[in-house]
């Protein structure tokens, strides 16, 4: 056991109804990081995370989060871990400032009313604390929700798709305080589906279907992964997806091209030469460098080929 | 549209429980439980004479099946008995009863009827004052026989106590008292927990250090205020309004409601902890409230009810709390006589208390 760990656990497992979820998940993660938590829906992230925080009681695995017991230890995990729920988990019928105060005599914090009113003051929301929390919008709410896990001070934040629905400056805002507090010595394990922010993350780790896939820094994902990628321009993009699909190549529209990407060995420009010599000749291929996003397809796509 | 609800009502199968289980606890607790016209009442008898002809008397009276004597020494234990709610009657033959019978003056034999029930106490006494005549029908022949002409041999005098005018007010009032914290305090509670769930704020509260016992006694206690604010609107109202009296002392009669108040908020949150969503919270405390209503003495004689529903009665903690109610308002009933109905009352909150905390998930499995 490593104290230079916030996370540390081997082998998590969870099955609800028979039906796992989580399937012996390792995860470490290093005091002061920012670590990215990916997957599609349903892929077990929000179970990881309960897990984690000792919502959710462990059905195989071990491990320790800030150097406590995942299994025994869940009350002293608690105090030193601010957990932010997917959905708003404050009291809509309470005032900004209640809920705040709320939060603070919940984990019995000593100099109440003064970190309270620190708290509005960083927020900026002093002027309008005795306004109802339900009454804010998405990107108010998202903050006065960071405001108040981070009010014990908490060594560990673990964030369930905290930017799900909010403008891309708040976004970014945010993104700035986790660094801010990441730089402070607090480690962040954050859920995410924007890819943006998993290149913000010192690391990544990626799961399906309960299963972890990747994980380390970006460059290592996409290194480990062992992809190349090509984008492809040009007015047939639909009759380029319809050749590509279900023949063992990666395809993502984007808008005005088409990513393709296959495993090291392929060459897709010949490949396409030779299956349909018309249409390669009617569409621009240029090799690009493998993306973060390209590589989460692959491994999704493989992932359900695997269950399947 | 049809088809969908069906199907969600399929889903929802404590609905569905509650659908099928209401007819029938309602079917049962109307068609067997409530009899209106209780027999077989705890009555004591005070023969100071015991003579053949006493012993004839009470063996016509046991004969109209609405009594069950036991035999008491004196007057003044008859009326303990009776104060305490042990015996719903006592019957008192003065020692020179059979005398003065025999030499035909028509001897008065005096029955105490605890009247805080007037419905409970009714056919019962009806049934009482026709003895006379028929009591001694097959004793008063052959040289006796004159005494048994057209005169009545004996006289029955009734005294109504606590409630001489068999005001039925006087017996609901203070049980509405309970009735509605049952009511209110049960629904309010038990919606706590689901409440949290169904906004989305119980993960949050349950990611805090928060201790369940925290929770529950945060939940609680404002509604054990409420309650009380109650209370006072149901017993000034009792008082002014009805004109129901108050014999006992104000203090034990408070702490009977704390008492019952917590018992009654220890089942909302229990169930609190079992429902999913605050629908089924409300359905699970119309559950609990009909057999209260029904089987508590509230609406009908206690002692009517066959032994079964007397003893799913004796569990809740209403019917002991009406039984104290009813006591210290209306026969100044103290300390020492609501004592033995505290305890069921502190067993139901005691067993109410570990299931509610032993259901109380500190996670979201």
């Amino acid at each position: 056991m490593s104290a230079d760990n916030a996370i540390d656990v081997r082998g998590l497992t969870k099955a609800f109804d028979g039906r796992t979820v989580v399937d012996h998940i390792d995860l470490v993660v290093p005091r002061g990081e920012v670590c990215g938590f990916l997957g599609p829906n349903g892929s077990g992230k929000t179970t990881t995370i309960r897990m984690l925080c000792g919502l959710l009681e462990v059905d195989a695995g071990e491990g320790t989060c800030l150097g406590y017991d995942i299994r025994r230890e869940a009350r002293r995990i608690k105090l030193k871990v601010g957990y932010m729920t997917q959905r708003f988990g404050l009291y809509e019928d309470l005032s900004i400032a209640e809920n705040l105060d709320f939060t603070a005599r919940v984990y019995r914090l000593d100099r109440r009313q003064e970190r309270v009113a620190a708290a509005l003051e960083r927020l900026g929301l002093t002027s309008r604390q005795k306004q109802l929390a339900g009454t804010l919008s998405g990107g108010w709410k998202q903050r006065l929700a960071l405001a108040a896990c981070l009010l014990h001070e908490p060594e560990l934040l673990l964030l369930d798709e905290p930017t799900a629905g909010v403008d891309p400056k708040a976004r970014r805002d945010f993104w700035r305080e986790i660094h801010a507090l990441a730089s402070a010595g607090v480690t962040v394990l954050v859920s995410t589906h924007y890819m943006d922010e998993a290149e913000r993350c010192h690391r990544l780790v990626y799961i399906s279907y309960g299963k972890m896939l990747a994980a380390g820094t970006s460059t290592e994902v996409v290194e480990k992964a062992g992809l190349r990628t090509w984008a492809v321009h040009g007015p047939q993009l639909e009759a380029v997806l319809e050749q590509v699909e279900s023949n063992g190549w990666m395809a993502v529209p984007f808008g005005n091209s088409l990513h393709i990407s296959g495993d090291r060995g392929g060459d897709f420009p010949r490949w396409l030469a030779e299956h349909n010599p018309g249409l390669a000749r009617a569409v621009h291929i240029e090799p690009i460098p493998t993306g973060l996003e390209d590589v989460f397809i692959a491994l999704t796509q493989d992932a359900r080929d695997t269950v399947s | 549209m049809l088809r969908k609800e069906f199907i969600q009502l399929r889903r929802d199968r404590l609905t569905f429980a509650m659908l099928i289980g209401v007819p029938i606890m309602q079917l049962v607790l109307f068609g067997y439980a409530i009899n209106s016209d209780p027999k077989h009442l705890p009555t004591a008898v005070v023969p100071l004479d015991s003579s053949p002809l006493v012993r004839s008397i009470v063996r016509a009276a046991q004969n109209t099946d609405y009594f069950e004597f036991v035999e008491v020494g004196t007057e003044n234990e008859a009326e303990r008995l009776i104060a305490r709610g042990d015996v719903q009657f006592a019957l008192v033959f003065p020692s020179d009863f059979t005398e003065r019978l025999l030499r035909g003056e028509s001897p008065a034999m005096a029955v105490y009827a605890d009247a805080t029930d007037p419905a409970a106490t009714g056919t019962a006494v009806s049934a009482l004052q026709k003895l006379p005549q028929v009591a001694l029908r097959n004793d008063l022949r052959g040289p006796l026989a004159r005494l048994a002409p057209d005169r009545e041999p004996f006289q029955v005098i009734v005294h109504k106590r606590y409630n001489p005018e068999g005001l039925t007010n006087y017996n609901v009032v203070p049980g509405l008292m309970g009735v509605i914290l049952t009511m209110t305090l049960v629904m309010m509670t038990a919606m706590g927990m689901t409440r949290e769930r169904e906004r989305g704020t119980l993960e949050n509260l349950l990611a805090t250090p928060v201790r369940p016992v925290e929770v529950m006694i945060g939940k609680i206690v404002p509604y054990v205020i409420i309650g009380y604010l109650q209370v006072l609107i149901v017993f000034s109202a009792a008082r002014l309004l009805f004109e129901v009296p108050m014999f006992g002392n104000f203090g034990v009669l408070s702490a009977a409601i704390v008492l019952f108040i917590v018992a009654t908020l220890g089942v909302g949150f229990t169930f609190s902890t079992v429902a999913r969503s605050q629908m089924q919270s409300m359905q699970m405390t119309m559950f609990f409230f009909l057999p209260n209503i029904l089987l508590s003495g509230f609406m009908f004689p206690f002692r009517g009810m066959p032994r079964w529903a007397q003893w799913i009665g004796e569990a809740l903690p209403l019917t002991h709390f009406l039984r104290i109610v009813r006591g210290v308002m209306l026969k100044g009933a103290g300390l020492v006589d609501v004592l033995p109905q505290t305890w069921p009352i502190s067993l139901f909150i005691l067993v109410v208390a570990v299931i509610g905390l032993k259901r109380y998930r500190q996670t979201l499995d």
